[in-house]
């Protein structure tokens, strides 16, 4: 054992001896001589290659100034001061044209058999309260939201620098506060209507003849229940678009929460951009066929009735329900004018 | 007039850190903001660089471009510069800086940033050189006075320069030359779109 450790210290010792030897003969050329002091060093164009970002180490506590250069803030700036001004504008003034066309051919559309004078109750208290504080939230935040993106190019000229600036700021604090009102009111719509929300048959006829909305012919209008096929596609997309809206909209309230980046932040800010200007312009139409676009709808949020032949005409499958209903012990539902 | 630049010749700084502490002092900034801040790259590893970093003063600056309330502006010397009486606090210069230079007095939510601070290139605001006003919310006008900005004019191995755009490159040059390297002037193609040859 002894005459074995022996061995193996003296060839270890041997192969140590070798390997000194051998660096010795390596280190006889002068190395430092040649040692660009650059040539290990990081380059910026490298690291831009790279990941477009540089990163490193600070030593304050702000973890967001370790980021040196971050050069992909231009592509957003490219979006915010370009793409969403073409995406917006042309979204929302071409739907404005579109609705003028269509006003200037179709007209109002009428409840063909006029007014029967009898009313059915359409929509209840709750409902229409839901309704109205979604909508005249969205109203305000889709007018302030419009204003941080074109209120530059056209308030700023005529309200001056230091009213604009006023008017921005409170436009900013009711946005960010209003948010939450509008956020209920999309919770509570989706929970309230989400059961006569889904697709049917009748649906599918409705799409197919346009919802009746592109003929003058008498009784063109195809059969519905208590939503048509365009009021579930509205609802859809207030559903999911509000969703949208609201994750990237408190992506951008709690800025840098829970890891955020500027990167996250850049992303929330174009699709909460993209996803608004969108929802405005079909908002703009919803607006349209419940005001000026058909006679006797807006009664529905108005009142809460409609009247039978109005009902009849666009909603036949659901006056059918609600009459059935009616005629059962425990459905109300037809109500007599008072006169 | 002058084209006001910055230039960190990363192969001298050394990472002292003086420039941040010059110009927190110089301008009595608030706990929190840093206008200036020193990155060290590939820390404790061969070839470590640092480099000190402000607001570049950008050519066609991205913060001026985003600003919703056109609160940026920039001088007859290319320094952009902002007015806090205008400014809304809604946090996209620094969305949009390639440097992280826009700074928020506070880190509170629902938009309650405050006004935005950056580096001024110790030029002040809108407001008239060298008054009270200026001084409270932008710090000194040093370019008023006839002084360069304070980071560089200390930096205590002038790795750090500040100035006319043409005058800097030029003493760069000269020393990538004499001492045969230099990794390059840092930021300028994100900022000014060109590059310094090495």
């Amino acid at each position: 054992m002894a005459r074995l450790s022996k061995r193996v210290r003296f060839i270890a010792g041997a192969l140590a001896l070798m390997f000194v030897l051998a660096f010795a003969g390596a280190t006889t050329r002068p190395a430092f001589a040649q040692v660009d002091p650059n040539a290990a060093a990081v380059k910026e164009q490298q690291l831009l290659d790279k990941l477009n970002v540089i990163q490193g180490r600070g030593t304050i506590p702000d973890t967001k100034s370790y980021v040196l250069e971050h050069p992909a803030g231009r592509d957003w700036r490219v979006f915010h001061t370009v793409w969403l001004k073409w995406i917006g504008g042309l979204s929302i003034l071409g739907m404005l044209a579109l609705l003028v066309v269509f006003y200037l051919w179709r007209g109002s559309i009428p409840i063909e058999e006029g007014r029967s004078g009898r009313k059915i109750i359409r929509f209840t208290a709750f409902e229409r309260f839901v309704h109205w504080l979604t909508a005249s939230t969205f109203v305000i935040l889709g007018i302030t939201g419009l204003n941080i993106t074109f209120g530059r190019a056209l308030i700023l000229p005529w309200l001056g620098p230091s009213a604009f600036s006023a008017w921005s700021e409170w436009a900013k604090y009711v946005h960010n506060y209003l948010s939450f009102a509008f956020t209920i009111g999309v919770v509570l719509m989706f929970l309230m209507w989400i059961g006569q929300n889904f697709p049917t048959a009748a649906d599918v006829e409705w799409l197919k003849r346009g919802g009746g909305m592109f003929t003058k012919k008498h009784g063109g209008h195809p059969p519905a229940w208590k939503f048509n096929a365009g009021q579930k596609i509205l609802y859809w997309f207030v559903v999911l678009g509000g969703v949208a809206m609201m994750i990237s909209g408190y992506m951008l309230i709690f800025p840098f929460y829970g890891g955020l980046t500027v990167g996250d932040m850049q992303l929330a800010e174009i699709f909460h951009g993209i996803v608004g200007v969108l929802f405005v312009s079909l908002i703009l139409a919803h607006i349209y066929l419940g005001t000026l676009g058909m006679e006797g709808a807006f009664e529905a949020m108005g009142e809460g009735t409609v009247d039978l032949n109005w009902a009849k005409e666009h909603h036949p499958l659901w006056v059918e329900d609600e009459l059935a209903q009616e005629r059962s012990p425990k459905g109300p539902g037809l109500v007599t004018p008072a006169e | 007039m002058a084209r006001m630049k910055f230039l960190c010749d990363a192969d001298r700084c050394i990472e002292c850190n003086a420039c941040v502490t010059a110009c927190k002092n110089e301008h009595e900034i608030p706990w929190g903001i840093n206008r200036r801040r020193v990155v060290t790259l590939n820390d404790g590893k061969p070839g470590e660089r640092s480099v000190s970093m402000a607001c570049m003063h950008c050519t066609d600056a991205p913060c001026a471009a985003v600003c919703p309330v056109n609160c940026f502006y920039t001088t007859a010397d290319a320094v952009v510069l902002h007015s806090k009486d205008l400014c809304i606090g809604c946090g996209y210069c620094f969305y949009a800086c390639p440097f992280g230079a826009p700074q928020y007095p506070k880190t509170g939510n629902f938009g309650s940033r405050g006004k935005m601070d950056k580096c001024t290139f110790c030029a002040g605001g809108p407001e008239a050189d060298g008054s009270k006003e200026e001084y409270e919310k932008y710090g000194a006008n040093r370019l008023a006075e006839g002084k360069l900005p304070l980071c560089a004019e200390m930096c205590s191995t002038k790795s750090l320069l500040a100035g006319d755009g043409d005058v800097i490159v030029q003493i760069y040059k000269e020393r990538v030359s004499k001492r045969g390297y230099g990794s390059g002037a840092w930021g300028w193609q994100t900022a000014y779109h060109e590059t310094v040859a090495t």
